[in-house]
């Protein structure tokens, strides 16, 4: 074995605490996914404003300096949340809303691409527009956890990913709550299992996805945020995202959200894990291996049902 | 299908093309950028064309271009970094390069379909971008040969590149011209609009998918290589980027997707924007080249998501006097239909065996024990209510679905496992409970696809499918799109696309369902008229009367298992068929009249 029982311990463990975050990330989009059968490739784009908003509210305006160099961080990753959630609130609106929803619903053929291409066209703007408002040079939130770890056995654990896989698996258990418990939530998943009979049952369905979306793309946002204390990013980080994203969803089940918590999770320990037996650079295309090979074999993931219309 | 005149307009327009780009080159443009742009706007073009031979023609979207773009512009440059292979030799090359990697890719990924097919194919321009980064191929320079430059192409007169590019482009356009005009495109709109119903009239769909992707996979992969010769440097996220392949499809979908000349229109404008805006205000806006693609994308689908040639040519549609569809001269139309081309079994003899079929859906068994036989010539009913099984059967017989047990044999030969459309090559044709039309096709268009079938002239499919219209009495309607038919015409319609490819039996599936008892009668006639000249029928139905007076035979099913069969009269008396029909009670009230 060319790798050590600490080396993939090492690995196991960082797998899972990357995993949260994207465990948190997949949330997002399955929520999407799961209420509007919607394939949004703007997602990891919205990944990327959340880590700017993050970035621009601890050190870039500094406005959140007065909570210091270990809760700054997080409270923005938080406020990043409901700042992109007003941003995808208005995209929805006025344009993604024009290409979905219930009268769109029905619509084969191109018209079901419509969507999938308005979103790869705001997917573009969003990653060109942000070379050009935060320019090209990496960046990231410095905090004192970046650069600490804690010792567990051998195994370093590194702090700024420790927290915020906690907070990543406490937002992740609150989204479950709210979708599950509250009269809003209930009314998402209607929307989303049946959007013609959550018509006739008096639910808005155009609002209802212009929540769900608004939701998605905010926690996704969060999930920005606190990734953004533990590595640098660019404009165009979000394609990095968007595979992982639809490798966890798919993995865990369209339309299931502990599917999307699961597969999220495993995507990270698979990521973190592929680089004890294969080149750092190849580490994505394990993931891409992954999705195919999901694709292929297990269409409807771990949790999911098999759904005719993706 | 375009007719012979219009072909020949389209190559007069393509000629009347090149003639402009190169006085475009030769005597307009002055400097050597704009000659540097002007070659981009053709390449981007080529690809764009090669996104729309598959995507546009069979609807299956493609998110991953970039693949074959990349291997192509790779090919190039480390041929002739590494063999010294020059690339008049390397860019012919590419199109095997890129042909083959169609086929690897298309294996595995079209047994998908719609936005997984979309996604998984997002996934190979990116991995490969990562296994090109690994390899260490970050940026490749094409080495200057300065001795024999012309060998190398490496041109000083920019307007060369031009030449060779439009070379391409033409190219380009005359396959996609040949595709469209031919049983290939035909199969690939088939496909878009009902790929099973494109199966069950005989059409390989596997292969041309195949054979689409792979031709479309070709041609970006030559474009990719003279895109490489042109920048003379390669890195793996120009080339394999996002960027390319959302260009290659946003160019076509804002010129008019599915069309000659959407992607040409599309690259025409943007490229030039793109490049133009990038020049002037790159240094301040470094992202506007994306920018300028994303808001193309998003303008075109909610303005006009058809794109801007259909969008045109709907304009001066309205505005010109309606084109009006040219009547078929009753002359043109042959007698009869053309005489079967296989062996004719002995009439009486067993055509349909069916043996013991068996399938289950999770824990339902749909279909249990099934024993059927059809001879030739019979004109045989299967009924039961709602939920027995009879369109299962259909779907087993005709291959989409595989028995868990059992057998088939049609005409003494196997046929339990395979795929529709071979099995609609043997001599099965059939029609379905919803119609399924390719709606945006002519009448004649769609019977032609079946035509296709027994035909391996597409000349000769035109008259079968003219004379099967002519058999149903849809020959008035043959110009008319699908879209707009009455249920009376659709019916026919697959009727004759079924009866189109020569078959020996035919399946029908409810052709009754749904029709007003005048339209009843007409389609009777047409099914014993087909009786009467040979044709072996097996038809489903659930409404009796009708059945009772057509059939000479009659199936019952219910609960997938077959509870009886035998003459129509004896049948309806049988106590089982009462009860699974009616209920108990009504067996009871049947047993004493009197009362």
């Amino acid at each position: 074995m060319p790798f050590t029982a600490i080396d993939f311990l090492q690995a196991l463990a960082a797998g899972i605490l990357v995993g949260g975050a994207y465990a948190l990330m997949c949330i997002g989009l399955g929520i999407i996914f799961g209420a509007m059968r919607v394939i949004n490739f703007a997602q990891g784009d919205f990944l990327m404003l959340g880590m700017y908003a993050a970035f621009y509210l601890t050190t870039g305006f500094g406005v959140l300096a007065f909570l210091g160099p270990y809760g700054g961080p997080i409270v923005a990753a938080f406020l990043a949340g409901p700042l992109v959630f007003g941003f995808g609130w208005v995209l929805h609106r006025f344009i993604v809303s024009r290409v979905t929803g219930a009268g769109v619903a029905q619509i084969e053929g191109a018209g079901a691409y419509g969507q999938i291409l308005v979103t790869l066209g705001l997917s573009l703007i969003l990653q060109n527009g942000g070379l050009i408002v935060f320019g090209s040079t990496p960046t990231g939130i410095r905090t004192p956890l970046s650069r600490s770890s804690w010792e567990i056995g051998d195994v370093l654990l590194n702090q700024a990913r420790v927290v915020s896989f906690i907070v990543a698996v406490l937002l992740a258990g609150a989204m479950y709550l709210f979708l599950s418990r509250t009269r809003l939530g209930k009314g998402l998943r209607a929307a989303a299992d049946n959007p013609q009979a959550a018509i006739y049952m008096g639910i808005d369905v155009d609002r209802a996805h212009r929540l769900a979306w608004s939701i998605g793309v905010g926690i996704t946002a969060i999930a920005g945020g606190l990734i953004a204390t533990s590595q640098t990013f660019q404009p165009y980080v979000g394609f990095d995202f968007v595979i992982v994203m639809y490798a966890g969803v798919v993995l865990g089940g369209l339309g299931s959200n502990f599917g999307a918590f699961c597969g999220g999770l495993l995507i990270g320990i698979v990521q973190q894990t592929s680089t004890l037996i294969l080149p750092y650079q190849l580490q994505n295309t394990a993931i891409f291996v992954v999705f195919l090979l999901i694709i292929f074999l297990r269409p409807q993931g771990m949790f999911g049902r098999l759904s005719e219309r993706i | 299908m375009r007719t012979r005149a219009e072909s020949n307009r389209q190559r007069w327009a393509i000629l009347a093309f090149a003639v402009a780009i190169l006085l475009l080159s030769f005597a307009v443009l002055k400097s050597a950028y704009y000659q540097l742009v002007l070659t981009q706007v053709l390449l981007w073009a080529v690809l764009s064309l090669a996104w729309n031979v598959l995507s546009g023609y069979s609807g299956y979207f493609s998110f991953g271009h970039a693949a074959f773009w990349g291997l192509g512009a790779y090919t190039v440059a480390l041929g002739m970094m590494y063999f010294d292979l020059t690339p008049w030799i390397s860019i012919p090359l590419c199109s095997v390069v890129g042909g083959a990697a169609g086929a690897i890719i298309g294996y595995p990924t079209f047994r998908l379909r719609g936005h997984y097919f979309a996604l998984a194919m997002l996934a190979y321009p990116l991995a490969t971008l990562c296994v090109f980064q690994w390899l260490g191929y970050q940026e490749l320079t094409l080495p200057m040969k300065r001795d024999a430059p012309l060998l190398y192409m490496q041109f000083a007169d920019p307007r060369l590149y031009v030449v060779l590019a439009l070379g391409l482009l033409v190219l380009a356009l005359l396959i996609t011209l040949w595709v469209e005009n031919s049983r290939f495109g035909m199969s690939l709109l088939a496909i878009k609009q009902n790929e099973p119903a494109a199966e069950a009239a005989g059409i390989d769909t596997w292969r041309w998918k195949m054979l689409a992707l792979m031709l479309s996979g070709a041609i970006a992969a030559v474009a990719g290589g003279l895109y490489a010769v042109l920048l003379l440097v390669v890195t793996p996220e120009t080339v394999f980027g996002m960027l390319v392949s959302a260009q290659a499809l946003i160019l076509a979908l804002f010129g008019g997707v599915g069309s000659l000349w959407g992607p040409v229109i599309g690259a025409m404008v943007l490229v030039p924007l793109a490049e133009g805006l990038n020049a002037e205000l790159g240094d301040v806006l470094p992202g506007i080249q994306g920018v300028v693609y994303g808001v193309a994308i998003i303008v075109i689908i909610l303005c006009a998501p058809e794109g801007v040639y259909w969008r045109v040519l709907d304009y001066l549609a309205r505005h010109r006097p309606t084109r009006r569809v040219q009547p078929i001269p009753a002359a043109a139309l042959p007698s009869n239909i053309a005489p079967l081309p296989r062996p004719p079994p002995a009439r009486g003899g067993n055509l349909l065996v069916l043996r013991d079929i068996g399938i289950s859906f999770g824990g339902l068994r749909a279909l249990d024990g099934i024993d059927l036989i059809v001879p030739e010539g019979g004109l045989y009913g299967i009924i039961g209510p709602n939920g027995a099984g009879k369109t299962t059967l259909f779907n087993i017989i005709n291959g989409f679905l595989s028995p868990d047990r059992g057998a088939i044999t049609f005409s003494d030969a196997p046929i339990t496992n395979l795929r529709p459309s071979q099995v609609c090559r043997r001599g099965i044709g059939r029609t379905f409970q919803v119609v399924r039309a390719f709606s945006r096709m002519t009448v004649l268009e769609n019977v032609i696809v079946g035509a296709f079938a027994g035909e391996p002239d597409d000349a000769s499919a035109r008259r079968m499918a003219l004379s099967a219209l002519d058999r149903v009495g849809l020959s008035a309607q043959a110009g008319t799109i699908a879209g707009g038919l009455t249920t009376r015409e659709l019916r026919l319609m697959e009727l004759a696309r079924a009866l189109a490819s020569h078959p020996r039996l035919l399946l029908l599936d409810e052709t009754l369902a749904g029709l007003s008892h005048d339209d009843l009668g007409g389609i009777l006639a047409v099914i014993r008229q087909l009786h009467d000249d040979g044709m072996t029928v097996l038809i489903i139905e659930h409404t009796m009367q009708a059945m009772v007076r057509l059939v000479d035979h009659f199936t019952v099913l219910d609960h997938g298992r077959l509870i009886a069969e035998g003459r129509p009269e004896d049948v309806v008396r049988d106590d089982s068929v009462i009860e699974a029909y009616l209920g108990r009670k009504w067996v009871d009230r049947v047993a004493s009249p009197a009362k």
